[in-house]
């Protein structure tokens, strides 16, 4: 079973982090492996543990993304494809979509695993634009994943419980940082990482024109952003045995209670 | 005026969602306000006291068996017809989901979890981890928004809605993702929690699952939801659909009470635009009393039991 995952390289959620004057991501802060992805890699390394197959990273991001790449690679995939081109920054999702789907087209994947949001855009549309436009299923938000030959079973969190979804392969999985431990890379696999292949795509390769993708091509834009105010701390008291009593005081006079 | 299509968040087990009112009173300000209603009760009368001209009924026959894709066709073909100044989902999974599939079918921009909608189909958005406040539009096709629940107070504008069954006309390709099986895990009477306007959540201070009870017990008084950091979802405190944060759920009640939570940043994204927050826990160093509109300082397991207590004094 030949299995792609998408990785992305986000600004570090844990720092400061900007849109730019146009109104795009500032990623030239710190940079990370989106943390969920590292959640779909350790997947496609454990179904590749049972059905054998590859797996292939796939990105698209500046020339820094590739650090995103190498970090993944260290966890034991094989190889990585990596989508870059000077019309990209700014693209909007559908934009990105359309990029990444003819990606995908090259690879020829039974299996396409995404992490069920990245932490920058948290828009979760990726997973259903890509098998819109491959006519593939989409399966998402997986907290389990079952392969049987062709067949593909998760199960799917629900604000209730779960949902027993079920499709036949080719199809782009989601899943949540609840469907296992991912593993920590070993020296070994970080030395190994940065030997492996990382095949570099450009646009004209894919037969994306430059106009349809970027600021240019975004079907939509930002007017103005700013600094959300910081919220002010309001009153805090200590516990000296009516801690509780305070609270519902509080409580009480804002209606609360 | 032009008509404006909101995709309802409705069911028989729950009715009609709040997100669907607040949609309803967003789009009056863009046209006139149709819904569209999955499944097979058009809820005429509810969507009516909020404004809707039009409900447009999609029986659930060969729709409620699949992931999103039918409904995503459905709507399509609906948007093509009527030609909508706007579309308005709740940013829901769900709801971004179709809304993506919605995007690529009609090559239009999709702006999701929106927090307000302007007339003129711009819509505010709250971004990295709700530090920064974005206004953006779509610059082709039809817009389609998605808002965040509980980012406006819904108002009633009487009106009496035409039903029009609609067609359902889906694809092979729509029919991939065949739901087998829905399991329910946790049923309760508790509202949900991206809807609710009272949460109540617990952190890793809340020490282990049994005493998550506490948690539950003050949500219940309250009359809220209850919720979890990732910390106390790690920890297996508590199921991960209940995580507040990110990798979790958006909130934004009216009131956020946060039990032995320290308030890290990938918390606070998920319930920094609440309107009023309230923390306890025992450093007084933690960040969440940084946004807290009052925190108290002491042990959670002294303050909640008292704090229970002085609320069933005064029921």
């Amino acid at each position: 079973m030949n299995i792609v995952v998408l990785v992305k390289q986000v600004p570090d959620s844990g720092g400061d982090r900007r849109l730019t004057a146009d109104g795009t991501t500032d990623r030239s802060g710190g940079n990370v492996l989106n943390e969920m992805d590292e959640y779909a890699v350790e997947e496609a390394l454990r179904l590749q543990a049972a059905h054998g197959g590859t797996v292939t990273l796939l990105t698209m991001g500046p020339e820094t993304a590739v650090e995103a790449l190498r970090k993944a690679l260290a966890m034991g995939p094989d190889a990585a494809v990596h989508v870059i081109d000077d019309a990209l920054p700014g693209s909007c999702a559908v934009a990105t979509s359309k990029v990444l789907a003819a990606a995908l087209r090259t690879l020829d994947a039974d299996l396409v695993i995404a992490g069920a949001e990245s932490t920058d855009g948290r828009v979760q549309v990726m997973p259903h634009m890509l098998a819109e436009r491959l006519g593939i299923a989409a399966l998402t938000g997986a907290r389990k994943v079952t392969v049987d030959g062709s067949a593909l079973t998760i199960e799917r969190q629900t604000d209730g419980g779960y949902e027993v979804v079920t499709a036949a392969t080719p199809a782009v999985v989601s899943v949540w940082d609840t469907i296992n431990d991912p593993r920590y890379p070993s020296f070994k696999g970080i030395m190994a990482a940065k030997k492996k292949p990382v095949r570099r795509l450009s646009l004209a390769d894919l037969g994306i024109a430059p106009g349809e993708v970027g600021v240019a091509g975004a079907s939509s834009e930002v007017l103005a952003h700013d600094r959300r105010p910081a919220r002010s701390a309001g009153a805090t008291v200590a516990d000296e045995g009516a801690g509780g009593v305070r609270l519902v005081e509080y409580l009480t006079a804002e209606k609360f209670v | 005026m032009a008509e404006v299509l909101v995709v309802a968040e409705a069911s028989a087990a729950a009715g009609v969602k709040k997100v669907t009112l607040e949609m309803l009173t967003a789009a009056r300000t863009i046209g006139s306000p149709s819904v569209v209603v999955f499944g097979d009760e058009p809820f005429a009368d509810k969507l009516g006291e909020h404004g809707a001209e039009r409900v447009y009924l999609a029986g659930a026959a060969d729709i409620d068996d699949f992931l999103v894709a039918p409904k995503a066709t459905v709507l399509a073909d609906l948007i093509r017809r009527v030609r909508p100044a706007a579309v308005l989902l709740a940013s829901t999974q769900e709801g971004k989901e179709i809304a993506g599939r919605l995007a690529v079918k009609l090559d239009s921009g999709l702006l999701t979890d929106a927090v307000a909608v302007a007339p003129d189909g711009t819509a505010t958005q709250a971004v990295f981890a709700g530090q920064v406040i974005v206004t953006a539009r779509v610059r082709r096709g039809v817009p389609l928004i998605t808002l965040r629940p509980n980012s406006l107070t819904p108002s009633p504008a009487p009106a009496t809605p035409v039903v029009e069954p609609l067609a359902v006309a889906v694809t092979d390709a729509d029919r991939l993702a065949r739901v087998t099986e829905r399991v329910v895990e946790r049923k309760g009477a508790r509202p949900e929690l991206t809807e609710a306007s009272i949460v109540v959540s617990g952190g890793r201070g809340v020490g282990s699952a049994d005493s998550f009870a506490l948690v539950e017990e003050l949500a219940d008084l309250l009359g809220g939801a209850v919720g979890a950091s990732r910390a106390a979802v790690d920890s297996g405190f508590y199921p991960h659909q209940f995580q507040v944060g990110q990798t979790g759920k958006t909130v934004s009640p009216q009131l956020y009470v946060a039990l032995g939570i320290s308030g890290a940043i990938q918390h606070r994204a998920g319930m920094q635009t609440s309107k009023t927050i309230v923390a306890v826990n025992k450093d007084p160093e933690a960040p969440i009393f940084e946004l807290a509109d009052f925190g108290v300082v002491g042990d959670l397991f002294k303050v909640v039991p008292q704090a229970a207590d002085e609320i069933r004094k005064r029921a």
